[in-house]
């Protein structure tokens, strides 16, 4: 399929609709996407045409439910290449699957002076389990460090690795964009016998995503980036490890049997969804998959990298040194999020004034705040493109800037 | 006056660009209290000196967007030498003051209540409560003197 983006525009309602006047220019896909009408009709009509719970009735509008879960379980399994389906956990959001091998994992694996190795590139979604760990069972957490240019030094990989048993890095940085070279990550893990685990929540959204090439061992990602409803996210795991692994949570769904005495798991992939789950968000993320696959992910991958050129290049003609990109420049080893410092205007003052011109950013420290030292700021303005965004967005973001400036030089 | 000629008010902008009592003090005598916008990453510290009841000196010092240092560098101007119970009348003003429901503020400044006259330069930030999300901007310093409050109480 070729690859317009202003029919791709077309199908986000909230980008067209009246309400803003057309004037709305969204540029925080990092923090959460838009959604296509497809998923929004999709989650209306389970509601409407299917809703019941899942695996407990047996008559026929129960089975509908269960196959309607079951299904968009192959589909995102397919989506990103898995072999098996089970291999699919439904979580709440990333940072749930991240803490699904932490707790699950993480604790009946690791203990004092074990090893956690994590890029400096990390969301606190990555590090804060990892710390729980940490204080729980005195695992030690160790940092990949970070060259000049915002991508992973791994000159001293080698010794970095000493005593570790997982690796634990990010697909995409939400920050800098960087794209760290999780196969090479992932094969040295596996060298000294350790996992590798990949917080791949802005990587799934924007790039074929193939499991097997990647080489981990867990994926986590989250539903409402990649045009999916909030509230579900995704842990794959190799299926050997998660059968061995206990589960995470307790209650209904998770269990073979339960007696007064105790209780018998599920297999895979029930035994870590306890409880009811989200089923009209996973219906609704089936069908965001849906949506991604018919525009295809290698024309998402191959838009998003003009359009990051196309920004790269009109910021630094029209703001100079005035404006500072961080993170690599090279967009084969980045994403389109750009993390900006302008002038000496405040990130909040920046991104108040660009709101004003209709231009959502996001203005904060990403919840990245070891990053945020590193680069030696408090925060950063933050524009991310998606599959939706055009050059008149990254224009738009250039006048808005221009006359930020204009403003607090008044 | 659009909402962001009125967020950002000419004398929010000069307290920006020149911020008054910009430092720190010598802990003890002074007391010290350091605050934090999760949201933001904004920091902020503030010192007091109390002698007698009367704050005898206050310095501010961090990094923040200019509603931040702006209310913080106004604050101190309007509090020194101000004895505690003046204090604790004006950061209730000052409250008072973000409080006010953007509704009551689209009939123009007349509508602000008698509690929070008497801010004087302060009054300028009343076009924050239009952008509920800097309302936490503008009261970081003022929660952080608070703290420094129950620094005093605890020595
Ligand atoms: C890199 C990265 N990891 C994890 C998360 C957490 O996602 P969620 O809040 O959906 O769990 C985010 C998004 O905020 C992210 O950008």
């Amino acid at each position: 399929m070729s690859f317009d983006v202003s029919d791709i525009k077309k199908d986000f309602p909230l980008l067209s609709c009246e309400e803003h006047n057309d004037s709305l220019i969204y540029l925080d896909s990092a923090a959460t996407s838009q959604k296509p009408q497809k998923v929004i009709d999709v989650v209306s009509s389970y509601y409407e045409e299917i809703n019941a719970n899942v695996h407990r009735g047996a008559y026929h509008l129960a089975e509908k439910a269960t196959t309607a879960m079951e299904d968009a379980r192959e589909k995102i399994s397919d989506f990103i290449k898995s072999e098996r389906s089970e291999e699919i956990i439904f979580t709440k959001n990333a940072t749930e699957s991240i803490n699904l091998v932490a707790k699950s994992w993480g604790a009946a694996n690791l203990g004092e002076g074990d090893v956690v190795l994590l890029s400096s590139l990390e969301h606190h979604a990555n590090i804060v389990p990892w710390h729980q760990l940490a204080e729980s069972q005195g695992i030690e957490v160790r940092w990949i460090p970070l060259t000049e240019s915002g991508l992973l030094d791994l000159t001293d990989l080698d010794r970095l690795l000493e005593g570790v048993k997982l690796v634990a890095v990010s697909g995409a940085s939400n920050v800098l964009g960087t794209v760290p070279p999780v196969r090479t990550l992932a094969d040295a893990a596996h060298a000294v016998g350790a996992l590798c685990l990949v917080d791949a929540s802005q990587y799934v959204p924007h790039r074929p995503t193939d499991v097997e090439e990647l080489g981990c061992d867990f994926l986590a990602f989250t539903g409402h980036k990649m045009c999916g409803p909030t509230g579900i996210g995704v842990l794959w795991g190799r299926s050997d490890l998660l059968e061995q692994m206990p589960p995470f949570l307790g209650g209904g769904e998770m269990i073979l049997d339960v007696t007064q005495e105790g209780f018998t798991a599920n297999t895979i992939p029930w035994k870590f969804e306890a409880g009811t789950p989200p089923i009209s968000e996973i219906v609704g993320l089936g069908a965001a998959v849906d949506y991604l696959e018919s525009v295809g992910m290698n024309n998402v991958l191959e838009h998003e990298r003009t359009l990051t050129t196309y920004a790269l290049n009109t910021l630094k003609d029209r703001f100079g040194d005035e404006l500072i990109i961080h993170g690599p420049h090279d967009v084969s080893v980045r994403g389109g999020v750009l993390s900006m410092a302008y002038q000496d205007i405040h990130p909040h003052d920046v991104s108040q004034v660009l709101d004003d011109h209709g231009v959502c950013v996001r203005a904060g420290h990403h919840c990245a705040k070891p990053l945020m030292k590193l680069l030696g700021v408090g925060s950063t303005v933050r524009a991310s493109l998606y599959l939706y965004n055009d050059e008149s967005d990254v224009d738009a973001l250039a006048d808005a800037l221009e006359a930020t400036g204009k403003f607090f030089s008044r | 006056m659009s909402g962001l000629e009125d967020l950002y008010r000419e004398i929010i902008l000069d307290h920006y660009r020149n911020p008054r009592n910009q430092g720190e003090l010598e802990v003890p005598p002074a007391v010290m209290a350091e605050g934090f916008n999760p949201l933001c990453g904004d920091e902020i510290k503030v010192h007091i000196q109390v002698d007698d009841g009367v704050i005898v000196d206050i310095k501010f010092d961090g990094q923040g967007c200019s509603i931040s240092q702006s209310s913080a560098s106004m604050m101190t101007t309007a509090i020194t030498g101000k004895t505690l119970e003046e204090v604790e009348g004006i950061i209730y003003s000052f409250k008072q003051l973000m409080s006010i429901h953007e509704k009551s503020l689209e009939g123009g400044s007349e509508t602000v209540g008698s509690s929070t006259t008497g801010l004087g330069d302060l009054q300028a930030l009343q076009g924050v409560v239009k952008f509920p999300v800097r309302i936490k901007c503008a009261t970081l310093g003022w929660n952080t003197l608070e703290q420094c409050f129950e620094e005093l109480d605890e020595n």
